[in-house]
């Protein structure tokens, strides 16, 4: 963006974001809309409060957990279809089906399944982000020059060198890109499955604040949300853009 | 093979006295129902020679080669290495490949010990068998650099050290100079020929052009498009003694070049 040829850089746009909210919540327009000022002295305090940090680290905790579960089913599908045609007509359906379905639908049932703990948050990351990671993978090993894989049996590489040695570092870049994207679905789910379930971690807390009408809690708590998803976000971007080079020159 | 005999510039057109390190039986290819590649091919690969499979496109001469290398199965006859059939690639054979098919997340030491790391050597040995292959292709002081930080002719050049480091008998390079521009192809070309006179190997190269075969050959064999046959076998007959740039002027040379020419473009029309 550049106006009148000065460049603007791209934190500007926020800035002026965060001056209409400040202003807005000012002038109290809307019971809901504390100052932004309001929040960000609530955020100071509400990390420090232990039922916050307690409930952060469970859902930290969830998070990890499912991720892990996640990358290493997406991965694990991902190959199978891109490498076996059978594993393809069978689970690319599916796949195809769970990465596009609206998911939210499903946690009220994960719930029942599962209950109202730590499995239920851990089942939502997997079934928000294992498909997309799944079919990221697949993109990325039906991208591999054939060459490659004939080189690898050319020098006399067993299946599974081809895959651990050859294959698996070929698709890494898409893998990456899927495990991003996985992310971000997970960080959704999270958010949408704890406003359904409510009862658990984090959860619970944007329903206290929520129903106590406690929004400079609730702002700066859903703040402390978006800075996480985008954390993690960049640093897979970091991790992708360091093996960029090589998915650029694979030809 | 009768044009072949009536050439001048050709030779005997069959040596069966030799001691054949490779040799292709009756093999076939086809494709689905209607697609006929290869069509009863017989050949035979002198140990120690360098063989040129050369032909328009669509004559089926990688396929021939993937078949030779174990990547691809006939659906007819047999290859022999060494009078064993080929049942999947092998140790004794390695391949150049067109597209260099290097690792981009690996340095040059590493592509090139590839082979033996697949095969599990120890990392002191492959690595000092790397060095001393990236030495022989003249790449020496680029050991950690990365594929894309090489151009197109030294990347070939890790390709075919990479082949050579697991001391294989048979080298089987898939137009491995089509990807290289003119110039680098030149050079390459000649120091190809100065490795393989150093290093006795038996080399099967595929190549679509008629001055590169005929250059680098002892042997080359025409094969003709869809289904693809042995059109001819050629030994062009000029001494290896001399230099590089002579051999590009010499007479045999350039009249091969040009009878393999006249017979080949029939099959462009």
């Amino acid at each position: 963006m550049s106006i009148y040829g000065f460049r603007i850089p791209p934190v500007f746009s926020l800035l002026i974001w965060i001056a209409i909210w400040e202003v807005a919540g000012q002038l109290e327009l809307a019971f809901i809309l504390p100052p932004f000022s309001a929040v960000l002295a609530q955020l100071v305090i509400l990390v420090q409060r232990a039922d916050f940090q307690a409930a952060a680290l469970l859902t930290f905790q969830s998070f990890a957990i499912g991720m892990a579960i996640a990358i290493l089913l997406g991965v694990v599908i991902g190959f199978l279809m891109g490498t076996n045609k059978i594993a393809n007509s069978v689970l690319g359906m599916w796949v195809n089906i769970f990465a596009s379905a609206p998911l939210s639908s499903l946690v009220p049932v994960l719930m029942l399944l599962f209950g109202l703990g730590q499995t239920t948050i851990v089942v939502t990351v997997v079934l928000f982000s294992t498909w997309i990671i799944a079919l990221d993978t697949y993109a990325g090993v039906r991208h591999i020059s054939p060459s490659l894989s004939e080189m690898g049996r050319c020098f006399g590489a067993s299946r599974w060198q081809l895959i651990s040695k050859v294959l698996f570092w070929a698709a890494l870049p898409e893998i990456l890109a899927g495990i991003r994207m996985g992310l971000i679905r997970a960080v959704k789910g999270i958010v949408i499955g704890q406003l359904l379930v409510s009862v658990v971690a984090l959860g619970r807390l944007f329903r206290t604040f929520s129903d106590n009408f406690q929004f400079e809690e609730f702002w700066a708590l859903t703040i402390i949300l978006f800075i996480f998803a985008l954390v993690f976000s960049s640093a897979i971007g970091w991790l992708e853009h360091k093996v960029e080079y090589y998915a650029s020159t694979r030809a | 093979m009768a044009s072949a005999a009536a050439a001048p510039a050709y030779k005997g057109t069959t040596e069966t006295s030799k001691d054949n390190i490779v040799e292709v039986r009756n093999i076939s290819k086809t494709y689905g129902t209607d697609i006929h590649a290869l069509d009863a091919i017989n050949l035979a690969f002198p140990t120690g020679q360098m063989t040129t499979l050369l032909g328009p496109s669509g004559c089926g001469k990688t396929t021939l080669l993937k078949i030779i290398a174990g990547l691809l199965e006939p659906s007819d006859g047999q290859v022999f290495v060494h009078g064993r059939p080929v049942t999947g690639p092998g140790p004794e054979r390695a391949f150049v490949f067109q597209d260099f098919a290097l690792l981009p997340w690996a340095t040059v030491l590493r592509n090139v010990g590839f082979g033996l790391e697949l095969t599990k050597h120890p990392k002191s040995e492959r690595e000092e068998k790397a060095r001393h292959y990236i030495n022989e292709v003249g790449l020496a002081g680029f050991e950690d650099k990365y594929p894309h930080e090489l151009s197109g002719g030294m990347r070939q050049r890790v390709g075919l050290a990479r082949a050579m480091a697991v001391d294989a008998d048979v080298l089987l390079m898939d137009e491995p100079f089509s990807a290289v521009d003119e110039q680098t192809r030149r050079k390459f070309q000649e120091d190809l020929l100065h490795l393989l006179s150093v290093e006795r190997k038996t080399v099967i190269f595929v190549t679509h052009s008629i001055e590169e075969a005929v250059y680098v050959s002892d042997q080359i064999v025409l094969l003709s498009p869809r289904p693809g046959r042995i059109h001819a076998t050629i030994r062009p007959d000029i001494s290896r003694d001399i230099s590089p740039d002579d051999i590009r002027r010499n007479k045999t040379y350039l009249d091969t070049v040009e009878e393999i020419w006249t017979d080949l473009r029939k099959y462009l029309d």
